[in-house]
């Protein structure tokens, strides 16, 4: 606990001992202390054997998450609501033009990503659609990956999705793409050569150095990380993890990647969409 | 992030003498001074140093932060209200730029 206490005194709550002053603690499924080794009842962020990374985080920053207002990452959510509403491109159009109230058109998205792309013949994340949108349909720039714009409009939209349950498609034309994600999850890699299962599948729960691993589930994203004081993406993720074993990183929105994000996402199948979780 | 948006969460409503909660969030890189950029040139400070929230023109709480505070500094500090009026908040960032935000309160 000490070091995540250490991350809540770096962001000003505690670290200034005004009268008065507190940090605000939500009740949220966690009603016992870990510390006391009682059993915690995570509510929807357990399915079965399959727990969203909220449960592996420390009660600080799970309080982070459940108050929107504290939650740094929605500081990026309304960027990326003027977004929705704001026209760009030749074609003089704004998100909201052909998909209207993100409320409505949007619910949902984020548990079927990424999916089957027929045009591409092969599959599409959130980020790789919102950029497909603006090129084809409002024919405006894309966005840089881990763009502010990129991460406010994707935290946006999957935030329509808060709550739903994860369901992505692995049959039909995304099998192949499943099937290839499978195989970068469970190949070794790197000086350390080691494979994600090693990590994820065999040891969450146990401590790597002073870290504590979780299952790797992907629901939260895009995140806020607590270590980046941004929010990041899932690709930022998955080459983080690269280079921890000393792999060379993929490049972001490369093949590799969104097929191991197909199945990854498969793997947290039940899991509500989180987005945008805070993080260590 | 370019824009700087200050966010505040206050209640528009209190009874008289009633304690209440005020919660600040502003987005800022924080920049601590003590980072290299890529070609190893320091990087120079630019925080936010000074908080400030007055009511009806009364500071009634304030702060010095420093350099080992986090990006998007988050506060959360109370006031026990007795009239109704208006809540400014001010962030004083390193490059002089201040940043307001105004809230109403209404107290029966």
């Amino acid at each position: 606990m000490m070091t995540t206490m250490l991350k809540v005194l770096g962001r000003g709550v505690l670290g200034l001992a005004g009268a008065g002053m507190m940090a605000a603690v939500a009740a949220a499924p966690a009603a016992a202390d870990e510390s006391t080794g009682a059993r915690i009842d995570w509510g929807p962020y357990k399915v079965g054997d399959v727990r969203s990374g909220y449960t592996y985080a420390g009660a600080q920053t799970r309080a982070m998450q459940d108050d929107e207002f504290q939650n740094p990452a929605f500081l990026w959510l309304e960027r990326g609501m003027d977004i929705w509403d704001t026209v760009e491109g030749e074609a003089g159009k704004a998100c909201a033009d052909c998909h209207g109230d993100a409320e409505e058109s949007m619910a949902g998205v984020a548990t079927r990503y990424p999916i089957y792309f027929e045009d591409w013949g092969k599959l599409m994340n959130i980020e790789q659609r919102i950029n497909w949108c603006r090129e084809t349909q409002m024919r405006a720039e894309p966005f840089a990956w881990e763009s502010d714009d990129l991460l406010g409009i994707t935290a946006f939209v999957k935030n329509q999705s808060k709550g739903m349950a994860v369901d992505v498609a692995i049959d039909g034309p995304a099998a192949p793409f499943f099937e290839m994600g499978k195989d970068f999850y469970q190949t070794r890699r790197g000086q350390l050569d080691l494979a994600c299962t090693h990590c994820h599948v065999d040891n969450p729960g146990n401590l790597i150095r002073a870290e504590i691993l979780s299952q790797g589930q992907v629901n939260g994203f895009p995140t806020y990380r607590l270590k980046w004081q941004t929010v990041g993406s899932l690709h930022r993720r998955f080459r983080g993890c690269n280079k921890n074993i000393r792999a060379e990183p993929f490049p972001y929105g490369s093949d590799e990647y969104v097929n191991l994000e197909l199945y990854t996402s498969w793997r947290g199948n039940g899991l509500p969409v989180e987005s945008p979780s805070v993080r260590k | 992030m370019a824009t700087i948006r200050p966010r505040v969460k206050a209640p528009r409503k209190a009874s008289a003498g009633e304690v209440v909660e005020i919660k600040t969030l502003i987005n800022h890189s924080m920049e601590s001074g003590q980072r290299k950029d890529k070609d190893g040139n320091p990087i120079p400070r630019q925080i936010i140093h000074r908080f400030e929230a007055q009511f009806n023109g009364q500071e009634f709480f304030a702060v010095d932060l420093q350099p080992a505070i986090s990006a998007n500094p988050y506060l959360s500090f109370f006031a026990k209200l007795e009239e109704s009026g208006e809540f400014t908040f001010r962030w004083h960032d390193d490059d002089g730029s201040v940043y307001e935000e105004t809230k109403s309160v209404e107290v029966t």
